[in-house]
């Protein structure tokens, strides 16, 4: 016979009670709309697009291809006995064969202007995982990272929950097509250190998400003075590199480093990741490239709490070796999100929509500050709600951005099929003229 | 003024032919061959510098590596074992992998082209596989887990595939269990011995402590009630809050598993002072004799634990070490608390398991069929392989803990060595590496609390390797046996010697030194000692 007893419920950590894993923005509710009510061309054609997820679907066929010709290499290597040696293989080192890939894959997206070295390459299940083991290894507990806004959601999550540490942002604004100007920065670190934060580096996303737009050599040069001055790190994600129409827009760290001869090069890491560029999220391949020795040794001794399958090291190590296919596929796929781009800029401009001019990216940068009623954010998330509900399109507000400026949105284009896009370039472009027909009444 | 510059900055590994680590050197090489005393001390400032350029997290020592666990490694790694090319390299007996049931998988494999979305069977799947990347995990793989963590557990316990969240191996499950239960500066007690690792998963991003639970010989290393009260109250005392107990079951090094009324003490004890119970069951299915293995989870469907709070119970598992797939990195954490599963679910972007690898696992573990034979032919294996070496060694007088699981024995060298100090297992253990040319682990750096246990890892070889290991073993036991029973014969005489002096006053005896006994003395020195010399 047991008696009820009242439990005293148990504490979890500090952590696990937070909010900083972020699900609770507005990010994440649009998903969940989404996943509730998703577009399907014959079996839902009323349903919800996505178009706040930034995944590249426009080039599967690539790969497919690749696959199709080059079965064995790509699965075990050697046959039977290569899957066991693989099974087996966990230093965290990775193989060798696929940090060659990765770094042979680096320098060809950036059109060979910069040379990586496999030895620096240190492997990580995905840039989420990067991006958090890089912030435990560059600052401590209340220390600060400045990133310009707007920027990824995830940031707030990955920076910021396990390792306590604060992000100051380094606010950007459409004056100058929101790009990071050395006041601004300046403006930042000075903010932090009003709140007696130590500032211990500078995250970029390059090219910019959600801006979907490179950033210039000038302000990457601004930018490496700045971090020189203060004597901090930088951080460069540059998981769309490969995503840039065209190759000779996009500048990597790498390429102002080597102009440099490398000089206090010691401050700088690259992230890098294949679920962007190679449409691949799934297989959670991510890469710290870090031009310090200390942080290459730390990152990679760290990386055991989130290597990559030795199974997907195998199969990327034999496709992203294969020099002809990549640069087919680097070209190709920068092609199409090019056509896509372009797209998606028309339909939004015959919808009377101006979008941010980009350059690279799986998204556009659209403005739709004068629908706004007032230029604040609760009116962004009116208008962002009704988009959601009514037109049934899930786009990232401005806002969960972080951005200054209220009435920008995110568009992703490259996740869907061309009919698809046309449905969702429809579905604004009678929104659009819904409002005009109201004469601009704005509660829809 | 030029030797200081001789010593590394960082541990070098032969394994690791970084850029940076031959750069500094060759830096310093540079300065030296100058002489520019100034120059070297800038650089040498330059270096140091960094220190404070980098967290603390990232200059202390919490990644472990400096253990004498990994200097065994490095051993191997620059003189590995090879039948034909290598044949007096060192044997690695470090290393706790199975290997011994690959055939059957690559049988598997082969069969089962669709498994893999490389092949032509498979590759229509490669699309949807490649952009799912939903933290739940593909539902066919969670489903797939919890059939088989059932399977491996006799089917005496059901798991909810909703329960189970995907990690970065169980190093990324460990150090997610603790950033969810605990906060920097409190503790989880850990029974000794216990696996190297967990002073780095445990530890080093988390800040969180460990405090251990003494275990000793006397009862097999059992963990007994006294042990956890004193451990818990330590930790008190020193004003350390206590989140958890860790244990391992089947026990790494011991190779065993715990009975029935120990693990319910276990559950006992965590509710009572609520805190928070993690049952590590990654041997779960090298269990290879009986007794069976009984899990926590079969533990908490019993009816005298009605009354335990299911919130502080949770499972770390791994198919790195049951199918032997440590490169896959399939960490799995299994609550029975829903805001645990909720927060680990959330953690684990951070290591996620490829959905290609997802989609290999999901389809080989729902094959019945092939699961069952394999767990069967793995244990019996595992079993084969264990008798062979735990008797080989009784044959030359060498103990090991009895043993129904794991892949290693706890062997027993406590009578080789000098003194009975870690000092004296490290130079022993060193013997065996230099001169038997085998990386076992020695059992300080388990924290055993006695000194001259090591374990010894036997599933990670073939056949030949494994006869000559063996040879290797017995050979210098019976070398050492040999130096033993002449100073054995020694000790008869001193000993008889002793009998006859015990009626002389004790003064006198105090002023013979050649005739005083004590167990340091020279006279009885070790053969392990004369080797060393």
């Amino acid at each position: 016979m047991t008696i009820e007893v009242e439990q005293p419920s148990v504490e979890l950590s500090k952590i696990a009670v937070s909010e900083t894993h972020g699900e609770h923005s507005p990010y994440f509710a649009g998903w969940k709309a989404y996943d509730e009510d998703p577009y399907h061309e014959s079996s839902n054609p009323s349903g919800v697009i996505q178009m706040g997820l930034a995944e590249n679907q426009v080039s599967f066929d690539l790969l497919e291809e690749y696959l199709e010709h080059h079965p064995q290499e790509a699965s075990w290597g050697k046959g039977a006995s290569g899957f066991r040696e693989n099974a087996l293989f966990q230093d965290y080192h990775g193989l060798q064969s696929f940090r060659n890939a990765m770094a042979s894959f680096m320098g060809q997206v950036r059109g060979e202007r910069a040379k990586f070295n496999p030895d620096r390459v240190v492997l990580t299940a995905g840039a989420t995982a990067a991006n958090e083991l890089l912030t435990f290894i560059l600052a401590n507990p209340g220390d600060a990272l400045l990133v310009p806004t707007p920027y990824y959601p995830g940031f707030d999550r990955d920076l910021r929950w396990r390792t306590g540490v604060n992000i100051v942002p380094v606010h950007c604004d459409s004056s100058n097509n929101f790009q990071v100007t050395p006041k601004a920065l300046d403006a930042a670190y000075s903010r932090a250190e009003a709140m007696n934060i130590k500032v211990k580096g500078l995250l970029i996303t390059n090219p910019s998400n959600p801006l979907g737009a490179t950033i210039q050599r000038s302000v990457l040069g601004d930018i490496l003075d700045f971090v020189t001055r203060k004597n901090i790190h930088l951080v460069s994600d540059e998981i769309y590199s490969g995503s840039a129409f065209s190759s000779t827009e996009f500048v990597s760290i790498a390429e102002v480093l080597e102009s440099r001869d490398y000089k206090d090069s010691e401050r700088v890491h690259i992230v890098y990741s294949l679920s962007k560029d190679l449409g691949l999220p799934g297989f959670r391949v991510g890469t710290i490239y870090s031009y310090n020795d200390k942080v290459v040794t730390t990152a990679r001794r760290m990386s055991s709490f989130t290597l990559i399958s030795s199974q997907t090291q195998q199969l990327l190590a034999s496709m992203l070796s294969d020099k002809s296919f990549t640069q087919n596929y680097i070209k190709t796929n920068r092609e199409r999100l090019k056509k896509r781009y372009q797209a998606i800029i028309g339909g939004l401009r015959n919808a009377g929509i101006d979008c941010l001019e980009g350059n690279a990216g799986l998204f556009c940068w659209m403005n739709l500050s004068q629908l706004l009623e007032k230029p604040t954010r609760e009116c962004e998330l009116d208008l962002w709600n009704t988009i959601l509900q009514e037109v049934k399109l899930n786009i990232s507000p401005g806002s969960s951005c972080h951005c200054s400026e209220p009435g920008w949105f995110r568009v992703c284009f490259a996740n869907m099929s061309e009919q698809t896009l046309e449905v969702a370039l429809t579905r604004i472009h009678q929104f659009m003229e819904g409002r005009k027909t109201n004469g601009g009444n704005l509660n829809f | 003024m030029c030797s200081f510059m001789f010593q590394p900055t960082f541990q070098s590994s032969q394994k690791q032919k970084r850029f940076g680590c031959f750069k500094t050197f060759a830096l310093r090489l540079h300065s030296m061959l100058h002489c520019d005393y100034f120059k070297a001390q800038k650089m040498e400032l330059m270096l140091r510098n960094q220190e404070h350029f980098l967290s603390k997290i990232a200059t202390n020592n919490g990644h472990g590596e400096d253990s004498p666990y990994f200097d065994g490694w490095k051993a191997y790694d620059s003189d590995p074992y090879h039948h034909t090319k290598n044949p007096k390299g060192v044997i690695q007996m470090g290393l706790a992998e199975n290997q011994l049931s690959f055939d059957l998988i690559q049988d598997w494999i082969m069969n089962n082209p669709r498994a893999s979305i490389c092949t032509a069977e498979g590759a229509d799947d490669f699309k949807d596989i490649a952009i799912y990347q939903n933290y739940h995990g593909l539902p066919e793989f969670r489903n797939a887990i919890a059939k088989f963590m059932g399977k491996v557990r006799g089917n005496m316990a059901t798991f909810d595939p909703d329960r189970i969240v995907m990690s970065g191996g169980a190093t990324g499950a460990h150090e997610t269990m603790v950033f969810c239960l605990a906060d920097p500066g409190d503790a989880f007690l850990v029974p000794t011995p216990y696996y190297p690792g967990f002073d780095r998963d445990l530890r080093w991003r988390t800040g969180a402590q460990l405090v251990p639970v003494i275990c000793d010989s006397s009862n097999n290393f059992t963990v007994t009630r006294d042990a956890l009260e004193a451990a818990y109250k330590k930790a008190q005392e020193a004003k350390i809050k206590v989140k958890g107990l860790l244990i391992t079951n089947p026990s790494n090094p011991l190779g065993t598993i715990l009975d029935r009324e120990t693990l319910k003490s276990l559950v006992r004890f965590t509710n009572e002072k609520n805190i928070h119970l993690v049952s590590d069951e990654i041997y779960a299915a090298t269990v290879f004799k009986s007794p069976g293995f009984i899990s926590i989870a079969e533990i908490l469907e019993e009816q005298d634990m009605e009354g335990i709070n299911r919130d502080l119970m949770h499972i770390v598992y791994s198919l790195s070490k049951d199918m032997g797939f440590p490169g896959f990195r399939i960490g799995i954490l299994y609550s029975y608390n829903d805001a645990v599963v909720s927060c680990a679910r959330k953690m684990s972007s951070f290591g996620l398991v490829s959905t290609q690898t997802q989609h290999l696992i999901a389809s080989m573990l729902s094959d019945d069929h092939f699961v069952d034979k394999f767990i069967i032919q793995s244990k019996h294996r595992l079993a084969k392989r264990h008798g062979v070496f735990t008797k080989g060694l009784e044959q030359v007088g060498i103990e090991s803990l009895e043993s129904n699981a794991g892949l290693f024995f706890w062997m027993d060298l406590r009578r080789l060595l000098s003194e009975a100090t870690v000092e004296a297992e490290m130079a022993l253990w060193r013997i065996i590496i230099k001169e038997v040319k085998l990386n076992v682990s020695p059992g300080s750096s388990f924290h055993c609390s006695e000194p001259g246990w090591f374990r010894v890892c036997f599933a990670n070889m073939d056949d030949e390797t494994m006869r000559v290991a063996l040879r290797r073993i017995k050979t210098f036991v019976l070398q050492t046996k040999g130096g033993q029973e002449a100073s054995a014969k020694k000790q008869c005489r001193r000993q008889s010697l002793q009998v006859s002096l015990s009626f002389r006053r004790m003064e006198d005896i105090m002023m013979t030194p050649h005739l005083m006994m004590t167990p340091h003395s020279p006279i009885c020195s070790s053969p392990l000692v004369r080797a060393r010399t």
